[in-house]
């Protein structure tokens, strides 16, 4: 039963990384960036979803519904100012850029706010403890559980039946065909952002409700797993990332329930070396061989 | 630049280096230079070495390399753990720390040889943290609180070092060997059709170019007292990138200057941390928007001495110039 | 040229990517001193042909062999040292590099010496880099390219550029030379001095050539005897004159004029 424990908390913070892959996956997907700030929205989606619930009073929901806009308008900013620009340039300088804006946020919000750390309130949820064949599941994993699998189901249902996602796709198979075919590129490029960082603000609420503790630099760990998920599960593929979020979440349970905690951020540095060597394109991916 | 000319501004480079670094000897030694310059003059010397040798593997040879800080920390604990445990004279701990790093670099290297651009980069990164992690759970080498390690890096070893990182890169650049590597950056399945042992400069590469950054951690960990996991993280990688990329990628002069410009700015922006990031950050972003060839391009500080020439018979500059 | 000396041998060679059959049971020979023109329409697979030759793909079937040697499986810059050189579709200069230095990558492996001669500067070094500087500008001579040497590779003009890409193809002393497109995006002038200087090279260097081209004029003044490929496979062979006159090289290129 304590397997069953450590895979219920496995997929909790399964879902965690999945959600912020999504978001990942997806910018990468249409315009070929590591956004390297990816896990710093994370981050300010945490401290929104904080603020809106201890300064304005609200519940979790509108909370975590103020987070996913602020943070889809944020992501839109930073894509407009720091990434569009830079559309055609090298793919290092693009790398650079990002790497740069997520230490400007994170040292802008230490800058402004301080360092320490805030502990989201206890209660927002109310605790019931269900308990399935002995496997005792918080009232926070179900909310995790639950919102996540609504927010993917969301997301497919945008990516695969509305206009947009129809668009997303058509950007990320052919930029230029898009284009041609009347696509807006960059409006759908930015749409992807929002959508993405959205995403990425949930988890971050969801993530201050489940483990309490939020600071400025909570972001970067998070976030290079989540990314390693993408990998994982194939850059640039919706399902990939669900399902490399879920797998690594799982995988990183239990190694730390087999008593190497201390290794336990090391896990997703080893799977992202081991997919690198023998499966490059990701449990989902097709291999795309260069043009000679 | 006919080779003659190249001898001539090579030797004069070295004689003006000597100079340099007697002057700076007697400065030190005769306590006018305080405690704070003496530390960043000392920053600065480690901070070449590690630009200079992230410039060789990025910058000549294309091989988007994040993980240089794990080099350093391979060369900085195996160093550590010559002098203050096996009690190893310091020479040896500086060709161990070496060594050990070039090892890392081939372990590294060869892996990496099929993965390209975004993929070799995360997968340096993990490189990089993996080392980092795997040290933080040594407790032979103290785990999170780190080594205290004696202090042996006197400014001779340093500036004998940043001269050597230099002149080797440098030679090795302006050779055959470096046109293979540059050929490998331009257009690596051309390189490959040209009869160019691609696998084999890759590597050689990440091996050297790790070599001299487990130099510069041997440096570093005789320097400062205490190595600490925290210190080789990610963020150690991202300062180097940044020298390399903001220096011009394929200028070793560019990385030089970027080096010696950016540590003094960091050290002077060390009491307020937050002040210095921002800023910092800002930086990188303007820089990358406005001018991502950097400082120099793949130009070398001696193009800018030619004026006269480039007037006449269009004599452009190739990479055949050497030492900066 | 007496005997017709057996150079390259291609034996039911073909590659399969995933359920795609790119190349299939292809039969090609070539002699020592001969202008070989390979022909058809796009996609037909001449570039995976020519890919599969220099090693860039393994063929999953067949053999390749130069001189009775077998080439299947060796890595590109081993093939390249074996004898077969190549120019490609989408010009691969090293941009940055200079002109002169595109051609000495080329002389690369044929350097004697070694790593640690450079980085310490030892006579070796100077004796082989004065050496390769020598060879390259004698080269360049040839190619009319001597007086822009020194002008990085991305600022010469298209033509220059293709002309570099061949002289550079030549620095590395091969036996068989493999032409993708050289004509590529050339006017008809620059296409007849292509012409002169591809009947240039190939008596000066006693070259054995395999030339790709859409340009029939081209291909059907200077080759040979031809191959056509379409959709993979080999479906004639033999002199320009009967090539012109196949029904099925015809029927491959819909309307397309062939001559």
């Amino acid at each position: 039963m304590e397997l069953i424990q450590q895979l219920v908390n496995g997929i909790s913070l399964g879902s965690i990384y999945a959600l912020i892959a999504l978001g990942y996956t997806m910018v990468y997907g249409i315009v070929k960036l590591i956004n390297f700030a990816h896990g710093d929205v994370f981050m300010v989606g945490a401290f929104i979803g904080f603020y809106s619930i201890t300064i304005l009073d609200l519940g979790f929901f509108p909370a975590l519904l103020i987070s996913m806009v602020a943070c889809a308008i944020f992501g839109v900013l930073i894509e407009r100012i720091a990434y569009k620009p830079l559309r055609n340039a090298t793919r290092i300088a693009a790398l650079i850029t990002a790497i740069g804006v997520s230490l400007f946020i994170e040292y802008g919000t230490i800058y402004i706010r301080g360092a320490q750390p805030e502990a989201y309130p206890d209660g927002i949820v109310p605790l019931k403890t269900l308990e399935i064949f002995g496997v005792k599941i918080s009232g926070q994993s179900i909310l995790i559980l639950g919102t996540s699998l609504i927010l993917m189901i969301l997301l497919q249902f945008i990516v695969h039946k509305t206009k947009i996602g129809k668009a997303m796709r058509a950007v990320s198979h052919d930029m230029d065909a898009a284009r041609l075919m009347g696509i807006n590129v960059n409006n759908t490029i930015s749409a992807t952002f929002a959508i993405g960082s959205a995403l990425a603000g949930a988890a971050g609420v969801v993530f201050g409700v489940y483990y309490t503790k939020i600071e400025p630099l909570m972001g970067i760990i998070p976030g290079l797993k989540a990314f390693v998920a993408a990998v994982l599960g194939g850059i640039g593929i919706i399902p990939g990332a669900m399902t490399g979020g879920l797998l690594l979440g799982v995988i990183e349970s239990l190694v730390s329930a087999a008593g190497y905690s201390l290794w336990r951020d090391g896990v997703a540095f080893v799977v992202l070396i081991l997919i690198l060597i023998f499966k490059p394109a990701g449990l989902f991916g097709k291999n795309i061989r260069e043009k000679v | 630049m006919t080779m003659l000319k190249q001898a001539k501004f090579f030797w004069t480079s070295i004689v003006l280096a000597v100079i340099f670094a007697v002057v700076m000897q007697f400065l030190i030694n005769g306590g006018s230079l305080n405690q704070f310059y003496v530390n960043t003059l000392f920053f600065i010397g480690i901070n070449i070495i590690l630009a200079v040798s992230l410039h060789l593997i990025i910058g000549i040879t294309g091989q988007f390399s994040i993980g240089h800080a794990g080099f350093l920390a391979v060369g900085a604990y195996a160093s550590a753990i010559m002098t203050m445990k096996l009690s190893l004279p310091f020479p040896v701990a500086l060709l161990v720390g070496g060594v050990a790093a070039a090892v890392a670099g081939l372990i590294i290297g060869i892996p990496s040889l099929r993965l390209k651009g975004d993929y070799l980069a995360i997968a340096t990164l993990g490189f990089g943290e993996i080392v980092r992690i795997v040290f933080l759970n040594i407790d032979y080498v103290g785990g999170a609180s780190g080594m205290t390690v004696s202090h042996f890096t006197t400014w001779p070893w340093l500036i004998g070092c940043v001269i050597l990182t230099i002149v080797v890169i440098a030679n090795f650049t302006n050779s055959t060997h470096g046109r293979a590597c540059i050929s490998i950056r331009e257009n690596e399945i051309a390189a490959d059709a040209m009869g160019i042992n691609t696998t084999y400069y890759k590597v050689t590469a990440f091996a050297i170019g790790a070599f001299f950054a487990g130099i510069a951690g041997a440096l570093y960990a005789h320097n400062f007292y205490i190595i600490q996991p925290t210190n080789f993280g990610f963020l150690k990688s991202f300062d180097i990138l940044i020298f390399v990329v903001l220096g011009g990628l394929g200028s070793m002069s560019g990385a030089v200057i970027a080096a010696i410009l950016l540590t003094i700015i960091s050290t002077y922006l060390s009491s307020y941390p937050e002040v210095r990031m921002v800023i910092y950050s800002l930086v990188l972003i303007v820089m990358m928007l406005f001018r991502p060839q950097g400082l120099l391009g793949t130009k070398e500080i001696t193009s800018f001495f030619k004026v006269g020439k480039a007037a006449k018979g269009g004599v452009k500059h190739d990479n055949k110039n050497p030492v900066a | 040229m007496t005997t017709k000396t057996q150079l390259l041998k291609v034996e039911n060679v073909g590659i399969r990517f995933g359920g795609l059959k790119a190349v299939s049971d292809v039969n090609l020979e070539l002699n020592q001193g001969e202008l070989v023109g390979l022909i058809g329409p796009n996609g037909a697979g001449k570039t995976t042909f020519f890919n599969l030759l220099t090693g860039v793909y393994v063929p999953t079937e067949g053999t390749i062999s130069l001189t009775g040697e077998k080439l299947n499986g060796s890595a590109p810059y081993k093939i390249t040292k074996k004898g077969i050189s190549r120019t490609f579709q989408n010009i691969r200069l090293f941009s940055d590099l200079s002109v002169l230095d595109n051609v000495k990558v080329a002389y690369h492996s044929l350097a004697k010496h070694s790593m640690v001669s450079s980085i310490f500067r030892l006579p070796a070094h100077f004796a082989g880099e004065k050496e390769m500087e020598e060879k390259a500008i004698d080269f360049l001579k040839i190619f009319k390219l001597e007086n822009v040497m020194h002008e990085k590779a991305k600022n010469l003009p298209y033509g220059q550029q293709r002309r570099l890409e061949i002289a550079r193809a030549l620095a590395a002393g091969p036996k068989l030379l493999l032409l993708d497109e050289p004509a590529a995006g050339m006017n008809p002038q620059e296409t007849e001095e292509l012409m002169n200087l591809i009947a240039l090279i190939r008596e000066k260097f006693s070259l054995t050539i395999l030339l790709i081209e859409h340009d029939m004029g081209l291909v059907m003044g200077v080759c040979e005897r031809i191959y056509v490929l379409d959709h993979g496979q080999l479906i004639a062979d033999g002199t320009p004159e009967q090539i012109r006159n196949n029904p099925k090289v015809i029927e491959a290129y819909l309307g397309e004029e062939v001559s």
